[in-house]
């Protein structure tokens, strides 16, 4: 481009002549100069302008549309940025204490049948009625022909009956994957897995969701993603389990009991090693649950959580070992034991003779209401009742099954002087099994307060002092003496100082106004080993009865105490206990050194 | 030329970059994939992993081996485990010494045969 000069010397010269101002002229030039910079620079900030309006549409548009999709399709899981591990979505396994499995998933298959796909729907109903027999042919024939579009037929399938169904060759005939709960070892530790069912069904799957003990009260926990399918490891022994209803199974048979439970627990850690409740079940096919008559006769019914009975004798242990702890006796003190005990129109007795005075030591061992009734008495309705709560016989235990609560104890109403005094032999107070095995634990483990617990921990639980180390010693002391001299004779396994007091309890009648004269609760309250206590095992027999003399014989002594001698000499090895043997000098070597 | 020469290396470097970003995509969409492979495959482990364990289970349970240690009592002999399966560690014997190999034979002059005299 020429550029015009502002003030050309020869245009100036020529318009001096034309008489012009070549002022005039030059600020004319300059003005058109001037608009035509301005229409350029108007032109590029317009053009800036539509690019930048041009941007904003686009990301709008592009913001927009993304928003749009978004919000029409389907989710989506993360696949790139997910964390943690996206497979193990399953119901976490339940392991006992050794890692064995207690309950686990297995993947099977749903059958359903969308009906209008149906060709042949006659054939197709009696073809599956030959599979699973079940099944109400009429009922397939009604929904195959109806109007309904989606029928299920079975929530799960074994693999030979899936082929089956195959076989028939229905395009109707669909299945849809399905994950099953499985406890391999059937019936053994039935009420503390409890069982599992289907919650929201759907054709892709099915949540599978805990429906009684421990699965129901753990069910979140086992469900949740997070826990990236990490087993929930119990404290339960499945060697021991196992022998432990065994031995169960057969007492229970042999002495014609209608029920039976154990407890095993550790007196350290309040840790069930084996829970047992019979008769038992099958969680893997959990019958129903009773719509009339008593619940206790189902075998959903864990006698050993929820069973509160009146556990007898079992309960003067606590009267002894409270009042040795208030300081009103010692094992040696003589108490009057001559009855009957009378306290208004109730009158107390023993059950058999006895002489008219006995040490606190001997009313342990020979089992003396009497002896038991009056010191409950030197300690009073107020202690006894603070001391039992202590033990945590007063209020429901807080052991992981979503059936605990409804094992909350009976207490008497009025904690009146003849309760205090029938309540120290175990009469006007009804607790669980469990109850008492936790109750035992504090008692003789050195004298701290254990709460039950089914889950595994290594750690000695630190509980609120109950009684002194000593008093703790003494009563372990006594319980020993009920085994080797009184009424738990039968009781003593070699080698392993069982120590135990024996409860016989006439049962309640149903109705009210009394007792039964020939149904009664057997218990076995135990430690061992007695010395160096380790763990309490509690057996409890319902109407049990031996008749193998002349009449039949129904106290703990006859019924329950062997039953749980049995259990200890089966268990015991098995928990690892050596039993302790006399050692023999003759081949023995003494290292000495200087 | 200066300036032509910096737009030529721009669009070069603006082509470079698109081929590499071109390059990344398709390389994560294939870790992507391959990710999703393993996954799936991990799944399928699991799932069989989980079977073995559950049939190791159901064939270890406490019912089937009491059954057949019963049925096999002739020829096994299994007994519950019982106190008296605990032993005193000095009721073991020291296992007998082993005879020592002979590692430095002696030649005995009277049994060698040819042998007569005395080499020293």
């Amino acid at each position: 481009m020429i550029r015009t000069p502002l003030r050309p010397l020869a245009r100036i010269l020529k318009a001096r002549e034309r008489g012009e101002d070549p002022g005039a002229i030059a600020a004319e030039n300059l003005r058109l100069r001037h608009e035509a910079i301005a229409d350029k620079s108007r032109a590029r900030a317009e053009g800036r302008l539509l690019v930048l309006g041009a941007f904003f549409a686009v990301a709008f548009l592009t913001i927009g549309l993304r928003m749009g999709t978004i919000a029409n399709s389907a989710p989506e899981e993360p696949r790139t940025a997910a964390t943690g591990n996206p497979i193990i979505g399953q119901r976490a396994d339940i392991v006992d204490r050794n890692g064995r499995i207690l309950a686990t998933n297995l993947e099977t298959h749903s059958l359903y049948a969308q009906p209008q796909h149906m060709i042949d729907p006659l054939r197709a109903a009696s073809e599956l009625k030959a599979i699973f027999p079940e099944l109400d042919e009429e009922r397939l024939i009604k929904d195959f022909t109806g109007k309904r579009k989606f029928v299920w037929i079975r929530r799960q399938l074994s693999p030979e009956q899936m082929q089956q169904v195959h076989d028939i060759g229905s395009p109707a005939l669909l299945f849809g994957p399905r994950e099953m709960r499985l406890y391999p070892n059937g019936p053994i530790a039935s009420h503390v897995l409890g069982g599992a069912s289907y919650g929201r069904e759907d054709v892709a799957s099915a949540e599978v969701i805990g429906v009684a003990g421990i699965e129901r009260n753990f069910d979140s926990l086992l469900r949740d993603p997070a826990n990236e399918g990490k087993p929930l490891q119990l404290s339960l022994d499945l060697s021991v389990q196992a022998a432990t209803e065994e031995v169960l199974d057969g007492g229970m048979k042999l002495l014609n009991a209608k029920g039976a439970a154990s407890v095993l627990m550790d007196i350290h850690t309040g840790e069930i090693i084996a829970m047992a409740s019979l008769p038992d079940f099958d969680p893997n096919n959990r019958p129903q649950v009773l719509l009339t008559g008593d619940q206790s006769d189902s075998p959903l019914f864990n006698r050993a959580v929820q069973g509160v009975y009146e556990l007898g004798s079992t309960f003067k242990i606590f009267a002894v070992a409270q009042a040795m702890e208030l300081g009103l006796l010692n094992p040696d003190t003589m108490i009057d034991t001559k009855g009957p005990l009378t306290w208004g129109r109730f009158r107390i007795r023993d059950s058999h003779y006895l002489p008219p005075s006995m040490s606190a030591t001997d009313i342990i061992v020979e089992s003396s209401n009497v002896g038991t009734g009056r010191i409950a008495m030197q300690i009073g309705g107020e202690r006894q009742r603070a001391f039992l709560t202590s033990l945590g016989l007063a209020e429901a235990t807080p052991v992981e099954l979503s059936e605990a609560p409804s094992g909350a104890p009976l207490l008497p109403k009025n904690w009146s002087e003849i309760s205090t005094m029938t309540i120290s032999f175990g009469h006007g107070i009804s607790d669980s099994p469990l109850h008492l095995a936790a109750a035992y634990s504090s008692l003789l483990n050195g004298g701290t307060r254990v709460l039950p617990t089914l889950l595994k921990s290594d750690t000695v639980q630190q509980g609120a002092r109950v009684v002194r180390p000593e008093v703790s010693a003494r009563a372990r002391s006594m319980l020993r003496q009920v085994v080797t001299r009184g009424t738990a004779s039968m009781g003593d396994v070699e080698g392993y100082r069982v120590g135990g007091k024996t409860g016989t309890a006439d049962k309640p009648k149903e109705n009210g106004g009394g007792y039964y004269d020939d149904k009664v609760i057997a218990t076995f309250a135990s430690v061992f080993p007695a010395d160096d206590p380790k763990y309490v095992l509690i057996v409890t027999l319902d109407e049990p009865s031996e008749n193998s003399g002349d009449k039949p014989r129904r106290t703990a002594g006859w019924t329950a105490v062997p039953v749980a001698a049995e259990m200890i000499r089966r268990v015991a090895p098995l928990l690892g206990l050596r039993p302790q043997i006399e050692v023999s000098d003759v081949a023995s070597v003494t290292l000495t050194s200087n | 030329m200066m300036r032509a020469v910096m737009y030529l290396m721009a669009a070069l470097s603006v082509m470079g970059l698109a081929f590499w970003a071109y390059q990344e995509n398709y390389a994560t969409q294939q870790a992507i994939k391959d990710v999703r492979r393993l996954h799936a495959q991990i799944g399928d482990a699991h799932e069989r992993l989980g079977m073995l364990r559950a049939e190791w289970a159901y064939l270890n349970r406490p019912d089937r081996l009491i059954d057949l240690a019963e049925i096999n009592f002739d020829r096994l002999g299994l007994l519950p485990l019982g106190p008296e399966a605990f032993g005193n560690i000095e009721s073991i014997v020291y296992p007998l010494p082993d005879i020592l190999p002979i590692t430095d034979p002696i030649d005995i002059r009277s049994v060698t045969p040819g042998g007569g005299e005395d080499p020293l």
